[in-house]
C-alpha cells in the first residue's frame, strides 16, 4: 500500500555502517555526513523537478487564478472576480454536477467489477494466465484509440452495441444524443478497464494469509461467509486505497469526452477536465482556467483529508508501524 | 489431496461427493471466464475487422464479421491520409528519451530514499509523494504557460525534460520499494571497502534491479505513447505529433473514413498490446511491488 509504505516509512529504521562515524583516511568528513551529502546529490533532480513543474507551477496558478488575462495583454488583478464568475457560470455547475455523477456511478461499480474479476480470476486451474492477461490488456489500449473504437461501437446507426440491443429485442439507443445514454456510455467505455485495479485487488487476494480461511472452514464458515468475515476485511487497506485513487481518476476524465461528445449533449459530457481546457485553450481565459484548476485541487485535498480521517478508522492494517 | 485407503465408507463418500462440488465449480469458472474474455475483447476484435472492411461494408446492416475482401491496402493507404510513420518515429524517439531520464533520475531519488540516511529525507519524500493525488488536469494551465515563456512550445521538450527531473514519484517509489528487498550486506561490505554511494548504486543496486527498472521502462513507454492531452496542449506542427495526437486528425472528418481510422487505431494499439505481452511478467510484479508489499 502506498500510503501505508508512507506511514511506516517514518519508523523505518535501518542498520547503517554510519553510525560508526570513522573518519576515512583523506577525508574530513564523517562517514554518516558524506552519506547525507550524497543523498542530497541523489535526490537533487527529483526535488528540483518538484520545484520546478510541481509545487512553481501551482503557486503560479494560484496567483494567475486572481487575475484576467487572454494570454495577450498582460495579466490584470480582479481579485475574486474569476471565483464569483465560477458562481455565477450555469456551465460550472453543469459540469460539477456531470463529473460528480460519472464518479458517483463509475466508482462504485468499478470497485465491484474489478473485485469480482479478481476472486474470479483467483484460482488455480491451467490456463489462468492467459485470461489475467485478456482481462487487463484494454488498459494498454491508447485512450485516444479506444475513444473513437468506442465511438463508433456506440454510433446509433451501424454501431455494434445498438445491433446487438436490436436482436435482443430492444429498441436501439441514440447513445450520443440523449445525456442520459451519453454518461451511461461514458460509463461504460470506462469500465471496459476494470483490470488495472483488478490485477492490484488480485495481489492483495493472494496476501491473505491461508490460516485464516483453514480456521474460519474448521468453524463452518461458508464460502460466502469467508469472504464476508476473512477476505474483505484483510483487504479493506486495498479496497479504500482503491476507492481514492478511483474517485480522482474519475475526476479527470477528459480525453472519451474531448474525441467522442465534445462535452455534448446539452453539456451532459462536459466534465471539468474538459472544462479546463475548453476555457484555457479555446477561449483563452487562463486566469479563470486557473480559478478551476485551483477549485479542483482544493477539493481533490479536501476529499483526501476527509477520506483518510473518517475511513482510514475503519480500514485494517496488518503488522502496523513496521 | 492423498487419495489413500478411505477409513469408511462414508468418509469417501463425502469425498467424491466434494470432488464433483469443486468440478462443477471449475466448470462454472471457465465458462465464466470465457465469457468475459470474449465480452472484453470484442471490441478489439471490430477494430481489427473493420480496418480491413471496405468501406460499404462498414455500414452494412446487419453487421459482418469477416471482411470481404480484406483489404490490407487500409493500413498503407491511411498513412498516406495522414503520416503515421512520421508519428510514430516521433513518439519512440519521445519515449525512448523519457525511458532514459526517469531510468536514471528516480532511480537516483529512489536510491536515496531507500538506502541512505539524511536529515528531513521521510518530510521530501512525502511531499514528493503527495503529489502522487495531483491530476495533471490541475497542471497543465500554469506549466503550459510556464513552457511558453520558456519557449518550448511546439516542441518535444515539455514532453521530455519534466522526465529528466524524477518523471512520476509513481516510479521513484515503485524503485524504492524494490530497492529495499536488496540486502544491505553487499553495499555495506562495499562501503567499508571504500566505495562511493555512486559506485555502490551503479555497480552493486542497479544490476540486481534489472526487473524493477523493466517495468518503469514499460510503464514510460506505454505513459508516453498513450499520452494524449500533453501533445494537444504543446504542440501545434503536424511534423512533430505523437501518434495518439496524429489519430485525433481523424475528428471531424472520420465519419467518413472508418476503415482508415481503424486501421491507424490498429497500427497503433499494436506496439502497446506486443509490450504488453512481452513484459507481462514483469507488470504483474510491478503491482505487487507498489501494491501490497508496502
Amino acid at each position: 500500500m502506498e500510503y501505508r509504505a508512507v506511514a511506516s516509512a517514518e519508523a523505518d529504521v535501518q542498520p547503517v555502517v554510519g553510525e560508526l562515524s570513522i573518519a576515512v583516511r583523506g577525508s574530513r568528513l564523517s562517514l554518516r555526513h558524506k552519506e547525507a551529502l550524497a543523498g542530497y546529490i541523489f535526490i537533487l533532480p527529483a526535488v528540483l523537478g518538484f520545484i520546478l513543474w510541481t509545487a512553481g507551477p501551482m503557486l503560479y496558478s494560484l496567483w494567475l487564478s486572481f487575475h484576467s488575462w487572454n494570454l495577450v495583454q498582460s495579466p490584470k488583478w480582479i481579485g475574486l472576480g474569476n471565483f464569483r464568475e465560477m458562481w455565477n457560470d450555469r456551465i460550472f455547475w453543469t459540469s460539477v454536477r456531470a463529473t460528480l455523477t460519472y464518479a458517483a456511478i463509475l466508482v462504485p461499480l468499478f470497485q465491484l467489477l474489478s473485485f469480482a474479476m479478481a476472486l474470479l480470476l483467483n484460482t488455480k486451474i491451467p490456463g489462468i494466465g492467459f485470461f489475467r492477461a485478456a482481462f487487463y490488456l484494454p488498459v494498454v489500449v491508447p485512450v485516444a484509440a479506444a475513444s473513437f473504437l468506442w465511438g463508433f461501437i456506440f454510433n446509433s446507426e451501424f454501431g455494434l452495441l445498438n445491433y446487438v440491443l436490436r436482436e435482443l429485442g430492444f429498441d436501439k439507443i441514440l447513445w450520443f444524443q440523449e445525456p442520459r445514454y451519453a454518461m451511461a456510455a461514458m460509463v461504460i467505455m470506462s469500465l471496459w478497464l476494470f483490470g488495472g485495479t483488478m490485477v492490484i485487488y488480485l495481489a492483495a487476494l493472494q496476501g491473505v494469509p491461508e490460516h485464516l480461511y483453514e480456521a474460519a472452514a474448521l468453524d463452518g464458515a461458508s464460502a460466502l461467509r469467508r469472504l464476508f468475515v476473512v477476505t474483505i476485511p484483510m483487504m479493506s487497506p486495498v479496497i479504500f486505497f482503491n476507492f481514492v485513487l478511483g474517485v480522482i481518476g474519475a475526476l479527470q476524465i477528459f480525453t472519451q469526452a474531448y474525441i467522442i461528445t465534445d462535452g455534448g449533449p446539452q453539456n451532459a459530457t462536459r466534465f471539468y477536465s474538459l472544462m479546463i481546457y475548453q476555457k484555457g485553450f479555446r477561449d483563452f481565459q487562463m486566469g479563470y482556467a486557473a480559478a478551476l484548476a485551483w477549485v479542483l485541487f482544493a477539493f481533490i485535498l479536501l476529499l483526501s483529508l476527509l477520506v483518510f480521517r473518517s475511513l482510514g478508522k475503519m480500514v485494517y492494517y496488518e503488522e502496523e508501524g513496521r | 489431496m492423498a487419495t489413500s485407503v478411505p477409513e469408511s465408507f462414508t468418509r469417501s463418500a463425502s469425498d467424491l461427493r466434494r470432488k464433483l462440488a469443486n468440478q462443477s465449480e471449475r466448470i462454472l469458472t471457465i465458462f465464466l471466464l470465457i465469457t468475459i474474455t470474449i465480452l472484453l475483447l470484442t471490441p478489439l476484435g471490430w477494430l481489427v475487422s473493420t480496418a480491413f472492411k471496405e468501406q460499404q461494408q462498414i455500414f452494412t446492416y446487419p453487421p459482418e464479421w469477416i471482411p470481404a475482401p480484406a483489404l490490407w491496402s487500409n493500413f498503407r493507404e491511411s498513412t498516406t491520409v495522414y503520416p503515421f510513420g512520421r508519428y510514430a518515429t516521433n513518439t519512440l524517439i519521445i519515449a525512448g528519451l523519457n525511458i532514459a531520464g526517469v531510468l536514471l533520475t528516480a532511480s537516483m531519488a529512489a536510491y536515496a530514499f531507500s538506502r541512505l540516511r539524511f536529515p528531513g529525507r521521510d518530510l521530501i519524500f512525502m511531499t514528493l509523494l503527495s503529489t502522487l493525488m495531483l491530476p495533471f488536469t490541475v497542471l497543465m494551465i500554469p506549466r503550459y504557460i510556464q513552457f511558453r515563456e520558456l519557449g518550448w512550445l511546439d516542441s518535444w521538450k515539455p514532453l521530455i525534460v519534466p522526465n529528466w527531473f524524477g518523471g512520476s514519484v509513481f516510479f521513484i517509489f515503485l524503485l524504492r520499494q524494490f530497492f529495499r528487498t536488496i540486502p544491505r550486506d553487499l553495499s555495506d561490505a562495499a562501503k567499508l571497502d571504500g566505495a562511493s554511494e555512486f559506485r555502490i548504486y551503479w555497480q552493486i543496486v542497479l544490476p540486481l534491479s534489472k526487473p524493477a527498472l523493466a517495468v518503469v521502462a514499460v510503464f514510460v513507454f506505454l505513459d508516453t505513447w498513450n499520452d494524449f492531452l500533453g501533445p494537444l496542449i504543446y504542440i501545434n506542427s503536424q511534423e512533430k505529433y505523437t501518434v495518439s495526437l496524429g489519430l485525433s486528425q481523424f475528428l471531424g472528418n472520420y465519419t467518413t473514413q472508418y476503415a482508415f481510422l481503424m486501421a491507424a487505431s490498429t497500427m497503433m494499439i499494436l506496439p502497446t498490446i506486443l509490450v504488453f505481452i512481452v513484459a507481462q511478467r514483469f507488470f504483474v510484479h510491478g503491482v505487487v511491488l507498489t501494491g501490497v508489499k508496502g
